[in-house]
């Protein structure tokens, strides 16, 4: 027998003893950032819940915490997403679609991909410093809410981009052999066969770069937008508050019920990242198909 | 007919005069290769291709894996072509069109000469909507039409019975063989001219096998097959006439008796009586 009894006996239960000690390593890293984010969020509501009063949503900004609310940071963060979401949704899955299904596969697809993907990890400053320049300057579309949408379609494309494309990867060749051998065009195939099995994937792309970009702030102050505003915008050319540059703006103020305020206003924050997510979640769960 | 179907009697007449093979028939020639080549990059994978093939009939292409059968058949309706770095030399006619010309639409071609492939892939719809796919592509909007083209459809691919009180449940619950027989009904709902069939029976069990062979019988009446299959027996049982495929060349094509009883090459010998492949 070349496999000796002894050593297998002798090393057994060192082998099992390190599997345990690999696991609990494991969870206590998960532990780690579950127990510091249990933390966050519950001193953020404890310390914002009780500002959470009607008053809080039907007033505008003010110098004076009692007066303060947050009426026009939400109009104006809804009025943003309004704009920001088909731009970038029409922008990014486009791109994928054209990359994974019509694009030749040859060395200038490869480097755009490369690009694109590496576009996601530009800093969300410097893509402010672009919609300065280009749409805020260039265009003369000013500190608008269309300005800070294309800025910030922009900065969160990549993201949608390289989950639509892993999303397209995942549909079977079978299928698209199936459609394209009974004569179907590519955008017949695309259309019926493909998008139908990709949306879930595409979807979960498209809720993630959201979520980053209703809660940036960078860009929104490399644009100037306003921090103090009493009005709410009422075309996609006018000036707008937004909830980031709020809360931003609070916590920079010298009085302690300020920071309530921030507390509240990042709650109103997150309320609204949970209804986005849960309306993505039913979408996702409607079109979910197994292959 | 429920989709119109050109009719090419005056192409048939034309053909005529083409029919100089030794294996003569009085059938139509619907596809011939002439000096046909293709390369995989530098992979020299069909070389000098000569066949043809004709109406009503079923013709079977065997061979050893690697020889080519598959990238043969998939030429027909240039789906080899989603392979990247395809290059291909010489004709293949279609009713006297080379199909390799650049003003070919490919769209049009593969309505023409529909593919069956080597498993079931039905799309993640219901029954009535695999069916109803092809047709609905091809600008088939009106309910009793599709509904027409359909049964019809499942009905000479021999599962109406089976399915037809399920018809919106999804396809994916059917079994292999069921799900294979939906396909064929789905490439029959075009109301193509010839099937192609990519090793249809490889992924099925006994049953299945037979019942797909025993309908291929019933579709050759109207329809022309060719099928690539790695399983001899299913050539001697179900075909016309056969090709022996062996690295890239056409070793031998004839009637299907004489090819696996008397054949004229050495190799076609071999590979027939189980001395290889």
């Amino acid at each position: 027998m070349l496999m000796d009894a002894e050593v297998i006996d002798k090393k057994r239960n060192p082998r099992i003893m390190k599997n345990n000690l690999m696991k609990m390593l494991f969870l206590f890293s998960t532990l780690i950032g579950l127990v510091i984010l249990i933390v966050l969020l519950s001193t953020t509501l404890l310390d914002g819940w009780r500002y959470l009063t009607l008053d809080f949503f039907t007033n505008f900004s003010s110098s004076r915490p009692s007066r303060a609310g947050v009426k026009g940071a939400i109009i104006g963060t809804l009025w943003l997403m309004a704009f920001t979401t088909p731009i970038a949704i029409f922008l990014s899955v486009g791109t994928a679609l054209y990359l994974e299904e019509y694009a030749p596969k040859n060395k200038f697809t490869k480097f755009v991909e490369t690009n694109i993907a590496n576009l996601a990890g530009v800093p969300s400053v410097v893509f402010g410093l672009l919609g300065l320049t280009i749409f805020v300057r260039q265009f003369g579309l000013g500190n608008s809410v269309l300005a800070a949408s294309l800025t910030l379609a922009l900065m969160i494309m990549p993201v949608i981009v390289v989950a639509s494309q892993e999303a397209l990867r995942t549909v079977p060749v079978a299928v698209r052999e199936a459609s394209i051998g009974m004569g179907a065009s590519k955008w017949q195939t695309v259309y019926r066969i493909i998008l139908p099995a990709a949306i879930p994937g595409i979807i979960t792309g498209i809720i993630l770069a959201i979520s980053r970009a209703i809660g940036e702030t960078a860009p929104l102050v490399v644009i100037g937008i306003p921090v103090a505003l009493l009005a709410t915008p009422s075309s996609p050319l006018d000036s707008f508050q937004a909830l980031p540059m709020q809360i931003y703006n609070w916590v920079k103020m010298p009085q302690a019920e300020f920071q309530n305020l921030t507390a509240a206003g990042i709650i109103v924050l997150l309320a609204l990242l949970m209804m986005m997510n849960l309306v993505a979640i039913v979408i996702r769960n409607k079109y979910s198909k197994r292959y | 007919m429920i989709m119109t179907k050109e009719k090419t009697s005056a192409i048939h007449l034309a053909n005529k005069d083409l029919e100089s093979s030794p294996t003569v028939t009085q059938n139509n020639e619907i596809f011939i290769a002439k000096n046909f080549n293709l390369w995989y990059g530098e992979n020299h994978a069909l070389k000098d291709i000569n066949l043809s093939f004709h109406e009503n009939e079923i013709s079977a292409i065997i061979g050893p894996s690697g020889c080519g059968k598959s990238t043969f058949i998939k030429s027909l309706n240039r789906m080899v072509e989603m392979v990247p770095g395809v290059l291909t030399e010489g004709e293949i006619l279609y009713r006297d069109k080379n199909i390799l010309d650049k003003d070919m639409s490919v769209e049009e071609l593969r309505t023409k000469v529909g593919m069956v492939f080597q498993k079931p892939n039905p799309f993640p719809k219901s029954i009535y909507d695999n069916v109803s796919y092809g047709p609905r592509i091809h600008g088939i909007k009106d309910k009793k039409t599709l509904d027409l083209i359909v049964e019809k459809s499942l009905r000479q691919a021999a599962i109406w019975d089976e399915v037809k009180d399920r018809l919106n449940d999804n396809a994916y619950g059917l079994s292999g063989g069921q799900q294979q027989r939906i396909c064929i009904a789905r490439t029959l709902a075009v109301e193509p001219d010839i099937v192609l069939m990519d090793e249809p029976t490889s992924a099925l069990d006994p049953i299945s096998t037979i019942k797909i062979e025993d309908l291929m019988q019933e579709l050759k009446k109207e329809y022309s097959i060719i099928i690539v299959t790695h399983n001899m027996q299913q050539a001697a049982r179900v075909s016309d006439k056969t090709a022996f495929f062996y690295q890239g060349n056409v070793i031998e094509f004839n009637d299907t008796n004489i090819i696996f009883e008397n054949p004229h090459d050495k190799r076609t010998e071999d590979y027939v009586t189980g001395r290889f492949g």
